[in-house]
């Protein structure tokens, strides 16, 4: 998948990698894709939170290797 | 889409209770929220520039996991509370946790609206001047005004 910007917030636990992830998108274009990769596994259900509660979308949530790959889209 | 609001009302100053406000504070800020924390009694000592003397005790805190069974007279020993706080910041570390320090930061920069209790600022004779700066100082009346209107208001 296509992406514009990538962050790597592996060994970041709660709340950490959604707070890193506002912060990443805020200075993005709307329509740009981020890439997050994780290591924390509340991560899977935090990313898809963020996306439903802040309008931004989630492409895809995968795992690979032991981490957790997100693509956001921001709205 | 009208903003989401929250009020937490953080009372409480070890380090077991220091995380809970912040790390709350900073997720509904990251997903939107409009965030004010009022920091009251011993929340005050989350609002000190240094907060490295923000500990915790072993001592009647039986819920907290210990990697040993420790009766209490040992918990009560010198040094114990020193060790027990140690401890769990390496815990804390060692699991990608972000430090308070780091995690009142980030609130900040989201721009969650710090307010101080002026009544147990005074009663504890606290100086501001230890107090990180952007902090309001207001009553609990005034922190009704955001509180009342809040979907979410929590107590600490």
């Amino acid at each position: 998948m296509n992406f514009d910007k990538e962050f790597d917030a592996s060994g970041m636990s709660c709340p950490l990698p959604i707070v890193k992830t506002k912060k990443a998108l805020a200075d993005m274009e709307s329509g740009k894709v981020l890439k997050v990769i994780a290591t924390d596994v509340g991560a899977v259900k935090d990313m898809q939170a963020f996306a439903d509660q802040t309008g931004n979308t989630l492409l895809a949530s995968s795992e690979a290797g032991g981490k957790f790959v997100f693509f956001m889209k921001k709205k | 889409m009208t903003t989401k609001k929250m009020a937490i009302i953080a009372t409480k100053g070890t380090l077991d209770m220091a995380y809970p406000p912040f790390i709350l504070a900073s997720t509904a800020a990251a997903l939107g929220y409009e965030v004010q924390i009022f920091f009251t009694f011993y929340g005050l000592q989350l609002l000190r520039k240094d907060l490295s003397d923000v500990m915790i005790s072993p001592l009647a805190n039986p819920a907290m996991p210990m990697p040993i069974p420790m009766p209490v007279f040992v918990q009560m020993l010198p040094g114990m509370e020193s060790m027990a706080t140690m401890m769990m910041k390496q815990k804390l570390k060692k699991h990608g946790v972000a430090s308070l320090e780091e995690l009142r930061e980030m609130c900040l920069d989201m721009d969650v609206k710090f307010v101080a209790c002026q009544m147990t600022v005074d009663l504890f004779e606290f100086d501001k001047a230890e107090f990180i700066g952007n902090v309001e100082y207001a009553g609990a009346s005034a922190f009704f005004g955001f509180a009342g209107e809040t979907d979410i208001c929590l107590f600490v």
